[in-house]
């Protein structure tokens, strides 16, 4: 690659990964910035059901261990930081990482709160078809909890320009979250589609971090990966027309190659020619990979063309509850003693008149996650028994487990290792919104 | 032969779909792949998961295929009672499905 590059890191691929990954990365990495992915689709209704009873909170739990941990090196090294562990409160978020930074001696750090992604109010307002099931907004009634639009990169280039030197955002696009200091850094148009068409594919490649470079991969004797126990996170060099180079820091765990990074290419995409954010459609159908070796590898071929008129909302809302119990058997006849229980359970929930709204009755061993339905070659050496079932009340869910645990007196024989558990139901539906309701905000806090 | 012999998969999930992309080792395999991997052959191996359409996307610069299971994972991952409510096994089920290279 000629001309001047920018190097991205991925400091995290989910909430609760490993953070000592990201500081590898800032000490060692030779980073411009450092992105963290961290907001799953219902993480944010959670998060909103927190700042309910706490207006402080509402953001990503291990928000302050990862700043403890990486704001040192970063500021030292010049690392910008870009995240969405705002969730429901990042003005909240930017203000915990302004007093972190006064404790650690960190004078003059600036931190950017992007706001603007919660449209909770224009959804109650209104009603809007649901587009991943029948039905409307309204139909959720009152149970609705959160309603996010997935916004693009400008909030994050106006904070980025604004001299930010973290960024927490709430709901973006999660290739916004490297998309977002490519346009600030080369001043990339935001109608070039073929520039934010390739940085959006950057994004994608680095958003899951240790999923490129070997992590979510391995396959003993099949796809060998080395130390995944201290698994490198990716970087990505990219230049100003968008091609980039992904690598990762050398002696880290884990393998970066061809194979992981087509994996990662198609992870979670359904048309490879129409990727739809925010900023972009973006398009990976004629993207190729170059191995230059040493876990580096060369990334072209991407492209995009105009974005969507609407933004995709996440509408969290309560869902009732789900108990679960489960209970262990082994030895000659365990799976006839687990098909046993699973009836008793069941007949016992009838009988006693659970409402139960629908029941889930597995053997874990034998036909719990497997899917194609073929006899497994001898019968195992023992089995778990799986009941799980979803009701409109706690009570009612805890009722579940209570009948699996009767069966350690009153079920088959030499049933052990109960576990019971209940869990409200915090569920996701989505729906789009005209683009023009939304308009991103930025507040900034200084340490 | 088997799947696992040629090609290797990942998988993911969006809402309650479950998208599996299946990419050939060696690139003179995959004609081969785009032969015996069809929606029917997939939906027929994965014969207990309730999908409503299975759609293929062709990628033959990566050698790789990409099957979109609609209505696969019981409403999706925040609904569904299923162990594994994102589907994350579903693709490694499809590496036992018997090839024939005839």
């Amino acid at each position: 690659m000629t001309g001047r590059t920018v190097r991205i890191g991925a400091g995290a691929g989910f909430s609760g990964d490993r953070i000592e990954p990201a500081l590898e990365l800032v000490e060692h990495g030779a980073l411009d910035y450092l992105s963290f992915e961290c907001l799953a689709e219902r993480t944010i209704a959670l998060a909103q059901m927190a700042r309910r009873s706490d207006p402080e909170a509402g953001f990503d739990p291990l928000l302050a261990d990862r700043m403890r941990a990486v704001l040192p090196a970063a500021r030292a090294r010049g690392v910008r930081i870009v995240t969405n562990m705002g969730a429901a409160n990042p003005i909240g978020a930017a203000k915990l990482v302004t007093r972190i930074a006064r404790e650690l001696g960190l004078a003059g750090l600036k931190t950017a709160a992007v706001t603007g992604d919660d449209v909770l109010d224009i959804v109650r307002a209104g009603d809007f078809p649901l587009i991943d099931r029948v039905g409307t907004s309204r139909d959720l009634g009152d149970t609705i909890l959160s309603a996010n639009a997935y916004l693009g990169a400008g909030g994050i280039v106006e904070a980025l320009a604004g001299g930010a030197d973290v960024v927490i955002t709430g709901r973006v696009g999660d290739p916004a979250l490297f998309l977002g200091p490519l346009i600030h850094e080369f001043g990339w148009r935001m109608d070039d589609w073929t520039r934010l068409g390739r940085g959006t594919l950057v994004g994608h490649l680095l958003e899951c971090a240790g999923q490129i470079t070997g992590g979510y991969f391995a396959d003993p004797g099949f796809k060998d990966v080395p130390d995944l126990v201290r698994l490198g996170f990716p970087f990505a060099d990219v230049g100003e027309n968008g091609a980039a180079v992904l690598g990762k820091v050398p002696g880290s765990g884990g393998r970066l190659s061809i194979a992981t990074c087509k994996e990662q290419l198609l992870y979670e995409i359904l048309d490879p020619a129409a990727y739809l954010q925010a900023d972009v459609t973006a398009d990976f159908g004629a993207v190729a990979f170059a191995d230059l070796g040493e876990d580096r590898v060369a990334v072209s071929g991407g492209d995009g063309y105009s974005r969507p008129a609407t933004l995709k909302v996440s509408v969290g809302y309560e869902d009732g509850f789900s108990g679960e119990g489960q209970i262990s058997y082994a030895g000659p006849g365990a799976v006839a003693r687990g098909r046993l229980a699973l009836e008793i359970v069941r007949g016992r929930l009838a009988l006693t008149g659970v409402p139960v709204e629908d029941l889930q009755l597995d053997l874990i061993g034998l036909d719990s996650v497997d899917r194609t339905g073929r006899p497994a070659g001898g019968e195992p050496r023992e089995i778990r028994v799986r009941v799980a079932g979803r009701t409109s009340s706690r009570a009612a869910a805890e009722r579940i487990g209570a009948e699996v645990e009767a069966l350690y007196t009153n079920g088959p024989f030499g049933g052990g290792g109960v576990t019971t558990s209940v869990r409200e139901v915090l569920a996701v539906a989505s729906m789009l919104i005209d683009r023009d309701c939304v308009a991103p905000a930025v507040r900034y806090e200084v340490a | 032969m088997i799947l696992r012999d040629i090609a290797h998969v990942r998988t993911g999930d969006k809402g309650d779909i479950s998208q599996i992309a299946v990419f050939a080792y060696r690139e003179s395999d995959y004609p081969l792949l785009a032969r015996v991997l069809t929606p029917r052959s997939v939906a027929d191996h994965l014969g207990g998961l309730p999908v409503r359409s299975v759609r293929r996307y062709d990628l033959p610069t990566l050698a790789a295929l990409s099957f979109v299971l609609d209505g696969a994972l019981r409403g999706g991952v925040t609904r569904s009672l299923a162990l594994d409510a994102h589907g994350k096994t579903l693709g490694a089920q499809l590496l036992d499905l018997v090839i024939d290279p005839s």
